[in-house]
């Protein structure tokens, strides 16, 4: 069963929602979500990741998130540890506002920013008068 | 010298009592708030023959928004992320990630040669390696039979 929370927007529109259910062998990166009057933008963070170790799939309106560390602890025991060498993962759901053709991903020091456009009919718009 | 009212005192207590309502715990809670909800970056240490490794997860950051001092056996680490203004005038969403300054310290296990030390950052993963000082790293101990 899929459980599912509506995440962003604050004016109730269903915009992107959340896929929370439980994945014990994955953390789920903390993000950030803008919106802009162009669409959206989606900061991941996902230290020690890289672009080979990003796989970004999209099966219907739903966007899952997968991050595969490579940094490889050095062949010694360590002293002190805080990290969790797991890997990452979150699903989102999409708006079907979305133009999922046009979505844009780039990988910055264990940071995804994914831009989300939206399609051009929902965009504001002016309207000339004439 | 002042005439004694029973009631002014009262009144001043009841004044203390309507502040603390209307501005519950506003002292307490400036000053221990940014230890309370701060930015704790993971830090892990190794250690090998030769040195030490300390590594931060810090993604997203820029080179020079990391600092990283040793002094006496203790490594520390703080910086700053501000947030970014392409996005200022964006709604935001859903902010998850941290924003503002951290630090964390660390005291080494054994000495270390302090001009031989070098950081790198990648993938958002900051790395330090500390060389050990000859005295503290492991030695052999030849027996010679006479």
């Amino acid at each position: 069963m899929i459980m599912k929370n509506a995440v962003v927007s604050q004016n109730e529109d269903q915009v992107v929602r959340e896929n929370s259910r439980a994945e014990r062998s994955y953390v789920s990166p903390a993000v950030n979500i803008f919106e802009t009057k162009d669409g959206f933008v989606l900061e991941a963070e996902m230290p020690g990741v890289n672009k080979e170790g990003l796989e970004i799939t999209l099966d219907g309106s739903a966007l899952t998130l997968v991050g595969r560390r490579s940094d490889v602890a050095p062949q010694t025991e360590p002293i002190y540890q805080e990290s969790r060498p797991t890997h990452f993962r979150r699903v989102f759901e999409l708006d079907p506002a979305l133009d999922t053709a046009k979505i844009d991903a780039r990988m910055e020091q264990g940071v995804l920013t994914l831009s989300l456009p939206k399609t051009e009919k929902v965009k504001p718009r002016k309207i000339a008068v004439s | 010298m002042s005439v004694w009212d029973p009631f002014r005192k009262l009144s001043t207590l009841r004044d203390e009592i309507d502040r603390l309502f209307d501005h519950p715990l506003s002292a307490l809670s400036e000053t221990t708030q940014p230890f309370l909800s701060g930015w704790l970056p993971a830090v892990d240490l190794f250690e090998d023959k030769d040195n030490f490794t300390v590594k931060a997860e810090l993604p997203g950051m820029k080179k020079d928004e990391i600092e990283i001092a040793l002094h006496d056996g203790v490594l520390s680490l703080s910086g700053e992320r501000k947030s970014d203004e392409k996005y200022e005038s964006a709604q935001a969403c859903r902010s998850e990630r941290f924003l503002g300054r951290f630090q964390r310290t660390l005291a080494l296990p054994a000495e270390v040669v302090a001009d031989k030390v070098h950081a790198t950052y990648k993938d958002g993963i900051l790395t330090v390696t500390l060389p050990k000082a000859e005295e503290a790293k492991p030695k052999q101990i030849e027996v010679t039979v006479k």
